[in-house]
């Protein structure tokens, strides 16, 4: 069962970077036609989409036509899709913990682009510290490395944040083998994956952790940067580790090493009261939506992008190689000509020496059987390429900002991040015209043309509630001009399997609702 | 203070107290004003709040005559009056204004219910709907009330209310106990809170919805008071004139129910306008009226009414408490009733009983099994936008079903069963064979021929020729059982007919009241000497219960149980019904071996002890099995396997209607009431007139033997009746005779024996010196009948009876009595 797994995600993993290539042209080209990015925030045409769910039938245009009246799918389907996976939580008024609350609630989704959805979500809050952790995962070349990464990490931001003196709590209780205090509470959507094995390896590993870490008694007022700074490697660390020791043991799992041949990128939020701290690693991105004094919206990002598009990272990368490989580090925009994020989690044949990777490639052939992965990658000549060291950035919540956006690339691909805060903004609004009104000195038709009003708004944003599932409804089926096409929506979600990676990635979509009033 | 009531207790014989907690002050006043009249009793008031906070002071003071059931017409109508003259009587200004109203059709199902309803409402004569100021209507009430030395107590709670075996003693206010021998919970929306809050809890099965209603500001040219009201029920919506402006709300598709979790949840005073829920009823009255468009709005009223199971209220004593009476749940039309209601409820409390038939309204219809909260949510969300809905015949509640069922519900449910619900009970309306398309089946209702014609037609055809099953575990079953004979006495002095007859025997009979009218009709079997199955309506539940209950000496050694769980009855109806009971028994079943109206235990299958009765309840050959429940499964399967050779299927209630109503068999509740004696519908012969036991009503009734009655329970045969094409009787029809006004109809059905539509109905002659004339054959068989549906008269044949069966029916039971009688001995 495996190998053929795994040769299918290497395939895909390829079929995808091709296609990336593609739709970054694509996008250029239109930004060259003078396309306002903000009126048409997908990066294709819309015209071109018509067809593609029926490629055999356009020669003949009438059957064509027939057939694709019948078969778009009804409102009620799409709704189907749309909201399998969308996920709610709101933040509980009287929660004493974070004394001033300043997350209202979540809205989060993840809408796969086929069969085999790559990426992750989290959400959590912290019990022994304070404040919620939030985030999302790009995984590549197989979930396994997202999969791994979205159950851990918040375990080793939560360790890497406790003082010194609950840690020994926490360990003197596994010692004992007496009840331990939960770390977290997850916020989970039911369809969320969950991996079975190696919970005993990971929970080892985390122990080593916090053992290390009372042993060094570092308990100096810890910020809450480097904290995530630290759980971010340590992890990597671990990743990289646990698979060493997995590979030299014949017939293992295949999981810690499957883990740390694929990838992920991270985005992850840390929110206690008006403390926003942002630890990025790769292409997601987290954005602020800000509302104005005069009510319009414009975003903020507080994230940087980890590729070629920025300068600087790309000049972090070249700079930690010599000049000697300054043509091969980064080609085609891409970290040794293939990967396009330039951090990321696993990925350990970016990291790893060349040495070990060929002792890799022999000792477990099965694995990796037939595909192009076999060799080092070209110009492999001063490991590791790839870092999981998270930019973090710090912000201070204001009033005026009112929602934080997190998404993988797949969102950020199709809609311009101006056009995300612009549809959630009004979505928002839109459900504030929900409240009641009040009908003082109103005459009757005044009042008639406002509530009617408000009914077709209502109705409108009433179809989500949740502010993800509206973003993904929008970046799917904008028909350019602000409004849904529900035609449009239902081609993009008919597409075949091994299409619709063309002309959408993974979205993932977490959506924070702040609470502006608070601050 | 307090001591002032105590002496009170000592002075008068009898103390009534009245409760009104919240909303409806309106109704509580009108009764205390009238009961205050009464001598030698003290009324007193206790209002939780001030009087007239409650929600009558919101209500919108439309007095509407033009109700769905004729009693509620007549308590309109009363109340009509009573305001009329109030402001005369008190001084008191209560801004009583005629001003008629206005009913408009937008589509013509709509026309044909007006059309049916202006019909009917010829028969009291044209009514005059008027408005009034509900805060002042109260306070005109009040101020007649104290007159009569009615007290009343503002801001003083009623905690609860106490009882000592089975009677009310006295209540518990936040101020102290107050002893009382008469209870009135006319609490509004509280009165369920109130009833569970007692020792024994009563159950007052209601629910209230918010509704909202909005002022206007007065119009450029203000509306004159006398305006008519406008009813637009298609668009949902009443206007009337208010202040030089317009008044207007209405009953929305989408009700919000209130108060799901009690009072403490919120307090009327912040219960807010919601103007997005009131958008349908705007747009409504714009569409109707747009030239209100420039009116200033006022305010929008949100004033919660509460609602009942069935879309009318509650009133009278409480089955399990004597003493403890309920008068709640007007279904938004509090202030149309409040007049009738607390006449109707004030003779019933002096004199036992109202001077109308009130079972309509008679919170007995209700037991426990409906004061489920969530039951009553679902349903008064169905019930309040039914207000305004199309009513048309034989509609069904959607919500609040499948509670009570037989354990051969999805057996029949299999077989394209479809249902209809009595006192939660589901039972079977007909069955749709296979391959008919049931979406076309369930979407049309309709005034005219309904869709199921034929498929019942083919049930009926079936139970005339071959034999069919119909479930009728619904109905209510007693077991009335002493060591001695105090049953068959406690039975002889309650039922009218004759029931000291032979073990096995069974007796149609009515249970009658002082005055002879049917409490209750019944069939008793009895199974033993001492021992007496009692099968009564299904909606006779709790009525029959408090009814034997009352009655029943306290006696250890006599015992009646409720078995109507305990059974599974199937009706094997038709002429093959012998056969299969036969080959099921081994046992002939042919009448000379298993003569009318006989009742025996017997196998059937592999199951023992079935009770196996020779009647239908519709007049045709076969049997009634009363199976025990576990054994239902079993007995059902054999018969139907067995039939299969017999042409045996399932049959509804709508086949076993029509097929009882051709035979002329009344039904009590649609057409036998409190008010109907024995001798107006031709069951002379179900009365022991020949022995002289002194049953209750016996002496009305001989009198009324010598007198002549007043009026007569005929079958119209409708003539000239186009079944296709013709609107179709429902009931509540006025009957014509030689073009005068006689009597309404009470049932009726198409009878596919005849091929015409036959309707059961009450007439009388026209006095002609104020007291009534005593019916003469002459009366009936002479006179051109017609009955008026909708506006059209349709002539009509009147009978006395439907075939010679009946006459042979009765010959063959004496006959057969004398044969066993003979075998017995």
């Amino acid at each position: 069962m495996v190998p053929p797994l795994c040769f299918q995600h290497l395939k895909q993993y390829w079929a995808m970077y091709r296609l990336r290539l593609i739709r970054k042209s694509c996008l250029t080209q239109i930004k060259l036609l003078g396309f306002d990015t903000r009126l048409c925030h997908s990066s294709r045409p819309p015209v071109d989409l018509i067809g593609i769910n029926y490629p055999a039938e356009t020669i003949n245009g009438r059957k064509y036509r027939d057939n694709h009246q019948t078969s778009q799918m009804p409102l009620s389907k799409i709704n189907h899709i749309l909201k399998a996976n969308e996920y709610s939580y709101k933040v509980n008024g009287y929660d004493g913990r974070n004394s001033v609350n300043s997350i209202l609630g979540l809205d989060s989704n993840i809408l796969a682009s086929n069969a085999l959805n790559e990426d992750r979500r989290s959400a959590a809050t912290c019990l022994q510290s304070r404040g919620m952790l939030l985030g999302v995962f790009d995984g590549h070349a197989g979930y396994a490395c997202a999969q791994a990464v979205s159950e851990r990490l918040f375990y080793y931001i939560a360790v890497a944040l406790l003082p010194v003196k609950t840690l020994m709590d926490i360990e003197d209780a596994v010692e004992n083998e007496r009840p331990v205090l939960p770390m977290l509470q997850w916020h989970k959507h039911p369809n969320d994956h969950t991996s079975r094995d190696s919970g005993k390896l990971y929970f080892n590993s985390l122990r080593t952790y916090w053992q290390e870490r009372i042993d060094l008694e570092e308990d100096e007022d810890r910020d809450i940067q480097m904290a995530l700074m630290n759980a971010f490697k340590r992890l990597d660390n671990d990743i990289s580790l646990e698979a060493q020791v997995d590979f030299g043991v014949p017939f293992s799992h295949f999981t810690p090493l499957r883990v740390a041949l694929s990838g992920c990128t991270a985005c992850v939020v840390h929110v206690d009261g008006d403390d926003l701290h942002v630890a990025n690693l790769g292409d997601s991105r987290a954005v602020l939506g800000v509302q104005e004094e005069n009510g319009t919206w414009s975003a903020h990002t507080i994230s940087n992008d980890h590729n070629a598009q920025n300068a600087d990272e790309l000049q972090r990368v070249l700079s930690e190689h010599p000049a000697l490989e300054h043509k091969t580090v980064v080609k085609h925009d891409r970290l040794l000509g293939l990967l396009m994020p330039f951090r990321g989690f696993g990925d350990m044949k970016f990291k790893w020496s060349g040495e070990m990777l060929n002792r890799v490639y022999e000792t477990r052939p099965d694995i990796l059987s037939a595909n192009e992965f076999k060799m080092l990658p070209p110009n492999y000549h001063t490991p590791p390429y790839l870092i999981a060291e998270p930019e973090v950035t710090i912000h201070t919540l204001r009033p005026k900002d009112k929602f934080l956006i997190m998404a993988t690339d797949g969102l950020w691909e199709l809609m311009h991040r101006q056009t995300v805060v612009q549809v959630i903004g009004e979505h928002l609004t839109g459900l504030h015209w929900q409240k009641p009104v009040s009908g003082l000195s109103f005459t009757l038709g005044q009042m008639h043309r406002l509530l009617q009003e408000r009914k077709s708004r209502a109705i409108f944003a009433l179809e989500d509630e949740n502010s993800a599932t509206h973003l993904i409804r929008h970046a799917l089926g904008s028909d350019g001009f602000g409004t849904v096409d529900p035609r449009r929506l239902s081609n993009m979600l008919s597409l075949p399997q091994d299409l619709a990676r063309m002309y959408r990635d993974d979205i993932t979509i977490v959506v924070i609702h702040l609470n502006s009033a608070n601050m | 203070m307090w001591s002032v009531y105590k002496r009170g207790v000592h002075v008068s014989r009898t103390l009534y107290l009245w409760v009104g907690a919240v909303p409806n002050h309106v109704v509580l006043i009108s009764l205390c004003a009238r009961l205050g009249a009464v001598p030698n009793h003290v009324v007193l008031i206790s209002l939780c709040a001030r009087l007239g906070a409650g929600t009558t002071r919101l209500c919108a003071g439309i007095v509407s005559v033009a109700k769905p059931i004729s009693i509620e017409c007549k308590m309109a109508d009363y109340s009509n009056s009573l305001y009329e003259h109030l402001e005369e009587e008190t001084g008191v200004k209560t801004g009583y204004v005629k001003t008629g109203s206005l009913c408009l059709a937008q589509n013509q199902d709509r026309f044909l219910s007006l059309k049916r309803l202006a019909s009917r409402l010829n028969v009291m004569g044209i009514p005059w709907d008027a408005v009034v100021s509900p805060p002042d209507v109260n306070h005109a009430l009040a101020t007649a009330a104290a007159r009569h030395g009615v007290q009343i107590h503002e801001r003083t709670t009623v905690n609860h209310v106490m009882m000592e075996k089975g009677h009310v003693t006295a209540v518990e206010t936040d101020r102290g106990a107050i002893e009382c021998e008469y209870f009135v919970n006319c609490a509004g929306q509280w009165a369920y809170e109130l009833g569970q809050a007692s020792e024994t809890k009563v159950s007052v099965p209601l629910h209230g919805c918010e509704h909202f209603y909005l002022l206007s500001k007065p119009l450029p040219e203000p509306l004159q008071p006398s305006t008519p009201v406008v009813m637009d029920m298609d668009g949902r919506i009443y206007v009337r004139a208010w202040q030089g402006g317009v008044l207007s709300g209405g009953f929305e598709k989408n009700p919000k129910p209130i108060f799901t979790e009690g009072r403490n949840q919120l307090e009327i005073q912040t219960m807010q306008e919601d103007w997005d829920h009131f958008e349908p009823m705007l747009s409504a009255l714009l569409r109707r009226m747009p030239e209100l468009e420039v009116c200033e709005i006022q305010q929008l009223v949100n004033c919660p009414e509460s609602f009942t199971p069935d879309m009318r209220c509650l009133m009278g004593e409480t089955p399990g408490v004597h003493g403890y009476f309920v008068l709640a749940g007007m279904n938004a039309s509090g202030l149309a009733f409040a007049g009738g209601a607390g006449k109707y409820l004030a003779e019933w409390m002096t004199y036992g009983y109202p001077t109308a038939n009130v079972w309509p309204l008679d919170i007995k219809r209700f037991g426990n099994l409906q004061s489920s909260r969530t039951f009553l949510r679902h349903r008064v969300m169905e019930v309040m936008p039914l207000l305004y809905n199309l009513k048309v015949p034989r509609w069904d509640f959607q919500t609040g079903r499948q509670l009570r069922t037989s354990p051969l519900y999805d057996r029949l449910d299999t077989q394209g069963a479809r249902w209809m619900e009595k006192h939660g009970f589901e039972r079977a309306k007909y069955f749709i064979p296979a391959g008919k398309d049931l979406l076309s089946l369930d979407a049309s209702k309709t005034f005219y021929k309904p869709d199921w014609f034929d498929i019942v037609g083919a049930e009926v055809k079936c139970c005339k020729e071959a034999v069919c099953v119909i479930d009728m575990s619904s109905f209510t079953k007693f077991e009335l059982t002493s060591t001695d004979d105090q049953a068959l006495a406690l039975l002889q002095h309650l039922c009218a007919n004759d029931l000291d007859v032979p073990v096995g025997h069974i007796v149609h009979t009515g249970m009658l009241n002082e005055r002879g009218g049917y409490e209750n009709d019944c069939s008793v079997v009895r199974v033993k000497k001492n021992s007496f199955f009692i099968i009564s309506p299904t909606d006779q539940q709790v009525h029959c219960w408090s009814w034997l209950k009352k009655h029943m000496p306290d006696d250890p050694q006599l015992h009646l149980e409720d078995v109507s769980w305990k059974y599974t009855a199937l009706n094997l109806i038709g002429p093959r019904a012998m056969d299969v009971l036969g080959e099921l028994s081994y046992v002939s079943m042919t009448p000379e071996h298993f003569p009318s109206l006989f009742c025996k235990e017997m196998s059937v299958g592999y199951a023992n002890g079935i009770r196996v009765m020779s009647m239908t309840h519709t007049g045709e050959p076969g049997f009634m099995l009363y199976i025990p429940i576990e054994y239902a499964l079993h007995v059902y399967n054999e018969v139907m396997s067995v039939g299969q050779k017999y042409g045996i299927r399932n049959a509804g209630y709508y086949a076993l209607r029509s097929l009882r109503i051709e035979k002329f068999f009344a039904f009590w509740g649609q057409d036998l009431d409190p008010f109907t004696t024995p001798l107006e519908c031709g069951r002379e012969f179900r009365v022991k007139f020949d022995t002289d036991i002194d049953f209750l009503g016996r002496a009305s009734l001989l009198h009324q033997r010598q007198e002549g009655v007043s009026r007569r329970f005929i079958m119209l045969v409708l003539e000239d009746h186009d079944t296709e094409l013709d609107l179709w009787p429902w009931w509540g029809e006025p009957i014509y005779r030689n073009g005068e006004l006689c009597g309404t109809t009470t049932s009726s059905a198409y009878s596919y024996t005849l091929e015409r539509h036959v309707c059961l109905g009450f007439v009388s002659p026209p006095s002609l010196d104020g007291s009534p004339a005593a019916v003469t054959p002459d009366f009936i068989n002479r006179g051109d009948y017609e009955v008026d549906i909708a506006g059209q008269r349709y002539p009509a044949k009147a009978k006395l009876y439907p075939f010679s069966s009946l006459f042979a029916q009765q010959r063959r039971r004496k006959d057969e009595m004398e044969l066993s009688n003979f075998q017995g001995k």
